[in-house]
Parts: C-alpha cells; structure tokens; sequence
C-alpha cells in the first residue's frame, strides 16, 4: 500500500506539475522550495489527496511544510488514513 | 541611526521631483538605468563591494560584486546586441529568481532593448498574449521553462531567439541558444547605448477588468523616482543588507528588487526558494538582513505560524521593515511590532506609477492600517465620481494621483486608448477607493472595479472567463474574487456546464488544473460553484457584482438592467 500510495503521488506530480520530463522527481524532491508546486497550486494538489483517498486535510495540517516533499505528504497523508480507521 | 528622509513633514513641504536628482547625486547626462546600477556604482569605488548574495534552493550561497553585475550585464548587452537585436526591441525575462535574471535585465537595458519580465509561473495562454502583444524578439529563459516556451513558439512569429542560461544537455530547437552566466565571458566594456529620460527601457504587463493583460511602458527617467524612494522610504543605508522578497516578474521585484536598491549602491538578498517559513527566517538570521520589504500575505502567513517559530531565530539584525500589494492589516503591524520588535511600514503603489505614491517612511507615526501619506513630490488625493477632488475628510472617493512624476508608466502598449483613459480631469485615476483622514493619512477602501487581487498580484477576471470557456465542460462562467483571510482575496469562478457534463469534485479539479496551467496558479480558482446559469445583463454582459453581493451575503443593489430569462 505505501510503495503504491507514493507512486501514485509521484505519477500524479510528474503528470500535473512537472514540464521537464528528464527532471528526476524522488521522494524527497523539494516541491515548493524548488518551486515545482507552490501555495496555490497545493489546492489541487490537496484535492486530488482528498478525492483520491477519502480524507480531509485542515488548512494548518496543509502547510508548504507538510507538502514540500512527497515523503512529507506521505507522512500527512498516513496520519489521516490512520484517523479514518 | 537617523532616517535618511529626516524630518518628512519638511521633506513634504519643500521637495519636488525637479530636486530628485540632485539629492542622489546622479549626474544631470547619463540616464541608462543600466550603467548607473553596475558602471557606476563601480566609478564610485565600490567594486567589489557585494551587490548580490544568492542563495540556491538546495542552500548554496553565490556572491556577486558590483563589478561581477558591471562585466556580467556588459556580457548580456554584447551578447544581445550580437544576435541583431537593435534598441527599441523587446525582450522578455522569463526566469526564476536565478543571477542571469537581474544581470541580463542589467543588459538588456544598457543596450537599449526594452525588458519584458514575465513571471515564471505563467502558463502557455498567459506568456502567449504577452509575447504576442508586445511582439518579443527574444526570451532569456531556463531549461525548466524551455518546455512551456516551446509551446508557443508557433503561435508568437516575432519570438527569434531563445535563450537559456542553464541547458545541460539539452537538445536545441530551432532558435534556441545557451547563455548563461556559466560560461559567458566577462566583458570589460561596453557602450552603453545613451538613454535620453524619455527611453523606454521596461515593459510591465498588469490585468484589468476588461480586455487581456495592458502592457505599462516605463522608461529610463524612472530612475531618479525609484532610487529615492529606496533612500527616504526602504531607508536604504551603505552597510545595509536588504532582501525585497518580491518576484521580479511583477514591478516590485524590479523597481525595489533590482533598479532602485542597486542604484544606491545596496548589497541585496535574494532566496531562489518558494515560500517556506523556516528557509525566510533562517535567511533573515544568516545573512543578517537589516531592511526586509515584503507583502501582507507572507506576513500573514508568518502570524499564522506564531510568535514561537519566530523566536527560535535570532532575527536582531532587522532594523526596518515595508509591505508592499495589498492592505497591510492592522492586526500585522501591531504583531510585527510585538515579535520583531519593529512595524511593518506600508506602500502603497502599483505598476503604472513605477514608484512607491502614498506610504509610510521612518520617523512619521503609524497609524495601523493606514496606507500613510503622499509622498514627497507627489500629489494625492480623492475623487467624487465627477473626478472633483473631495475636500471632506473620511470620505471615500476615488484616489488619484496629479502627473507626472518620473516613474510614471508613458503609455499601455499600442493600446493608446486604455492609457487615455486612465486620465480624467487632469488626474490618474488608480481604480482604487480610499478616505483620507482628518491628519492627511490614507486609508484603504477597496477596488473600484472587478480586478482581484490575489496575494498582492492583480488578476484580470475577464482573462480568466475567457480561459475557462476553453474547457470542454464550460459553456459560461464568471470569476470574482473571494475574500480570504491569508490572501486578501482568492479566485472564485461561477460555471454553467454544457449538456452531457455534469459537477463532480473530479470536473471541478479538472477545470482548475487547466486554468493553472494555461494561465498560473494564481489566476487559478481556488474554488469552482457550479450554477444553472449566471446573472446577465440584457445585453448579455455578466453581471459579477451581483454574484460577488450573493457571495459576501450583501444586498446585491440594482438589478433594473438584469436579463431575468
């Protein structure tokens, strides 16, 4: 489930957020500070979180922190499916 | 440490721009805007001091002297210059916060062309109207952004020459170059071409309620206006080190975050990161920023995170503190205050005037709140709806400004007819509302027309609408701006579906992903309500007062001029 949930988060920033197809994106590629997503673009980033694993996130717990790198999403995203159980 | 302004009342009383020159000690026969912020500085003896302290987003610092920007911008100018591009043409800056953005900014203008600086979150539609607009001869670019240029290489003719400052290995198009300052050559002189005042020398795109995106043209006799307004209001001193967190795809990040700072010979900061709070206040304590000018949303967004985070850094080198895009809240000064030790000053100012108009500087009271006062040399004041000026105090009108001053923008480009009528009366009418109070301090009151402005950025609404009809799903649609308690105010878009597409969370991220990606992400609706139909005049014309008034729960005023089938 982790391997799956990180690749698809990858795939779906690689798709909706990444113009340079040979730029590596990793799990730990900075997402804001290195300017591939920034605050705005984190709503729909946040959305597709929500939509595509039945959570919801608060504003705060959707900090630039908390999605400045796909590991640190992971993190965020693991707290709340483990709230949902 | 006294003020460089001194005693503003007097400064009030006796300054006009005539003595702006004078004052900076500028020389009455050079005007180009690149000469006087390296050639100069460096005829002053201060070569090597530094002009600029980059810091990559991964934590590398560069420094940079003023004789680096000096042979690096001489660099740019012969480079640019050797490729056929002759004084007059455009030139658009489509980077990130990276060194060959402000250098080849520096040289472009000492070699006559006119600098276009596009943000770099614009998407394929947004750099298309701009480049197409201006009719660009050339883009200095990165790698990153070579993919979204290359989509509309077809669509803009008059593009010839793409330049990137950092290829790598990649395959070049037809068109395409490398420059960058990796491996340019240092180049000891240049003949700066020889600006008159009147010499255009920036091209600034800024949105409206009507029609795309205007094009402010501003010219090299800007200079003296911005560099003094460094001095007296940023309080701009030798040993300072000051980080304008501004992009320098909007006027801010070039009229204090390259033109005004590095005329007076100021060493700045510049982060290439995005907005993260612990990076900004790590900044803040390494490199020992003295002057920070920045906007009410990040302050925002720092007083949300709390005094604790603030306290974990040692931030003693500030010593003066301005905000600039949007009303600063009173909430932030009395905070800043509190946690810094020290008040945000606020600007006010926009595109068009080139300069700080009506602020706050050292040494006068701060009203929390307040845009401040006039500054020096300028003339405000608010209109009636027949552009007479209202004499009473706290009552609202439309604020104005009396031309010219020297920053002011000349023309919107080759759109005479918007620039004229931005002119009523013998004043610029700014489209803002404001009071001015019994003690001559302006007050804020809101926009006079639909333009949003979403964390300092103004967004034209009517780009937006145009953008969403292009979605397969949208058959109508109307964008407003909602207010938000971190931006001032977020896109909200009203939509009508086309038969066969019905609302869904999934349609929704859809139509925001592409607006994001034709337009930026600001111009991005944070959210989507999907309506049956929307509220039109009988001549068809939308109606987005009447869905702003729904959505601010207000009396939505007259609706004698409503279609109501």
């Amino acid at each position: 489930m982790s391997d799956e949930l990180k690749k698809k988060i990858l795939e779906y920033i690689r798709e909706e957020y990444l113009e340079d197809d040979s730029m590596e994106l990793k799990d730990d590629t900075p997402l804001i500070s290195s300017g591939i997503v920034d605050s705005f673009s984190m709503v729909s980033l946040k959305m597709y979180l929500e939509e595509e694993l039945g959570i919801k996130m608060t504003d705060e717990e959707a900090s630039t922190e908390a999605f400045d790198s796909v590991n640190s999403i992971l993190v965020l995203v693991r707290k709340k499916l483990a709230e949902k159980k | 440490m006294p003020s460089n302004i001194g005693n503003p009342e007097e400064r009030r009383r006796s300054f006009s721009w005539s003595d702006a020159r004078k004052e900076l000690g500028f020389p009455e026969d050079s005007h180009n805007i690149g000469w006087y912020c390296s050639d100069r500085i460096c005829d002053l003896g201060m070569g090597e001091k530094t002009a600029l302290v980059w810091e990559t987003a991964d934590g590398r610092v560069a420094r940079f002297t003023f004789n680096d920007l000096r042979v690096y911008s001489n660099a740019y100018a012969k480079h640019l210059s050797g490729l056929g591009l002759r004084p007059g043409d455009r030139v658009a800056v489509f980077l990130e916060r990276v060194p060959e953005l402000y250098i080849g900014m520096l040289g472009g203008m000492k070699a006559g062309l006119i600098m276009q600086p596009l943000f770099s979150a614009f998407g394929e539609d947004a750099l298309e109207k701009r480049i197409s607009n201006a009719e660009t001869s050339a883009i200095l670019t990165c790698r990153k952004l070579t993919f979204r240029v290359r989509k509309i290489r077809e669509r803009c003719p008059s593009l010839r020459h793409v330049i990137v400052c950092d290829p790598g290995d990649l395959s070049f198009q037809e068109g395409e170059a490398a420059f960058g300052l990796e491996t340019a050559k240092p180049v000891e002189s240049f003949a700066c071409y020889p600006a008159e005042p009147e010499t255009p020398s920036i091209l600034h795109y800024t949105s409206g309620t009507t029609g795309m995106p205007k094009g402010a043209l501003h010219v090299h006799g800007s200079l003296p206006a911005q560099a003094l307004t460094s001095k007296w209001v940023l309080d701009i001193k030798d040993e300072d080190i000051y980080w304008c967190t501004a992009d320098p795809g909007w006027v801010t990040g070039t009229s204090y975050g390259i033109i005004g700072p590095w005329a007076l010979g100021a060493t700045q900061y510049v982060l290439e990161a995005g907005f993260i709070i612990d990076r900004w206040y790590r900044a803040i304590q390494d490199q020992k920023i003295t002057v920070w000018y920045s906007a009410p949303t990040a302050i925002r967004m720092l007083m949300k995170e709390g005094e604790a985070k603030a306290k974990q850094y040692d931030l003693s080198s500030l010593r003066h503190l301005c905000s600039v895009g949007e009303p600063l809240n009173p909430e932030a000064v009395v905070w800043s205050e509190r946690v810094y030790g020290l008040p945000f000053h606020d600007t006010w100012w926009q595109t068009e005037t080139g300069c700080i108009q009506v602020t706050n500087v050292p040494g006068m009271e701060i009203r929390p709140g307040s845009m401040g006062k006039a500054f020096p040399g300028v003339t405000a004041a608010v209109l009636a709806h027949d552009f007479t000026e209202i004499c009473e105090p706290n009552k609202q009108g439309l604020l104005a400004l009396k031309p010219p001053w020297p920053s002011m923008f000349r023309t919107y480009w080759r759109n005479p007819s918007a620039y004229e009528s931005k002119f009523k009366n013998g004043w610029y009418l700014t489209g803002d509302r404001a009071r001015i109070d019994e003690d001559g301090f302006y007050w804020f009151m809101g926009r006079d027309d639909d333009v949003i402005n979403t964390a300092g950025h103004l967004v034209g609404p009517f780009e937006i609408e145009s953008a969403l009809l292009e979605h397969e799903a949208v058959a109508e649609s109307a964008a407003i701006g909602k207010p938000d308690p971190v931006n001032m105010e977020v896109v909200k878009a009203f939509v009508a579906l086309k038969a066969g597409f019905e609302p869904s969370r999934k349609l929704e991220m859809s139509i925001m992903n592409f607006i994001r990606k034709k337009l930026s992400p600001l111009a991005m609706p944070q959210e989507i309500e999907f309506v049956e139909k929307l509220p039109k005049t009988r001549s068809g014309k939308i109606m987005r007062r009447v869905l702003r008034a729904q959505e601010l729960g207000q009396e939505v005023g007259d609706l004698s001029t409503l279609d109501d089938n």
